[in-house]
């Protein structure tokens, strides 16, 4: 085996990582109970997932690797600005929260309270 | 061997975005479908490299980052709606 054929290989592996963390995801979406923690899993673990599966690409073709990066890089920059301002519009909008959640520090701020959070 | 487990991982992710799907049918509220929406368009961005991968076009990697770029601002788009009408 030559450098390449470990590179794709590796690439593979890397890439298979990055799946299972996107199934992981899509399983949280459909199972977490409101809509904050799947807006949680929903982000975070397809952020990871992206970027293991890219990189596992970009390793098996050397030469895509900048503009892999270049959309590593708009992923990380961008997902969780998305996730932010739709977590504020449904917090906005009064969504409820799930039953076993404890605290809502976002609603004493607006109610003025300064509590545990600060 | 690597392409194996480069289908492999596609399946996966292609299983990933049929079980997000479902979130997007059955959401109670507006911005569940979103997240759903949203997750499908991130895994659907490492489906579309790894197309680029198996048939050896670079340009279709463009492809993924304009459509990354059209889910982002989708999103932006249909919070913005959510928290005060367009």
């Amino acid at each position: 085996m030559g450098p390449e054929a470990v590179l794709e290989l590796f690439g593979g592996l890397l890439s298979l990582i990055g799946a299972v963390f996107l199934l992981l995801a899509a399983i949280g979406i459909i199972r977490m109970p409101d809509v904050y923690n799947r807006m949680q899993t929903g982000t975070k673990a397809t952020t990871l997932g992206s970027i293991l599966f890219l990189l596992g690409i970009g390793l098996a073709e050397p030469a895509w690797l900048g503009k892999i990066l270049l959309l590593i890089v708009f992923i990380v920059f961008t997902n969780p600005i998305s996730s932010h301002v739709l977590a504020r519009a449904a917090h906005y909008r009064g969504i409820p929260l799930a039953d076993g959640t404890v605290r809502d520090c976002l609603a004493d701020d607006e109610a003025g309270q300064q509590g545990v959070c600060e | 061997m690597a392409n194996i487990l480069f289908y492999t991982a596609v399946s996966i992710a292609l299983l990933a975005v049929v079980i997000s799907f479902f979130r997007l049918l059955i959401g109670p509220s507006a911005a569940d479908r979103t997240v759903a929406l949203d997750g499908m368009t991130i895994i659907s961005i490492s489906v579309i490299t790894a197309m680029a991968y198996f048939l050896g076009r670079v340009i279709y990697i463009d492809v993924a980052l304009v459509y990354a770029l059209i889910s982002f601002l989708g999103v932006i788009a249909i919070a913005r709606f959510i928290e005060r009408g367009l």
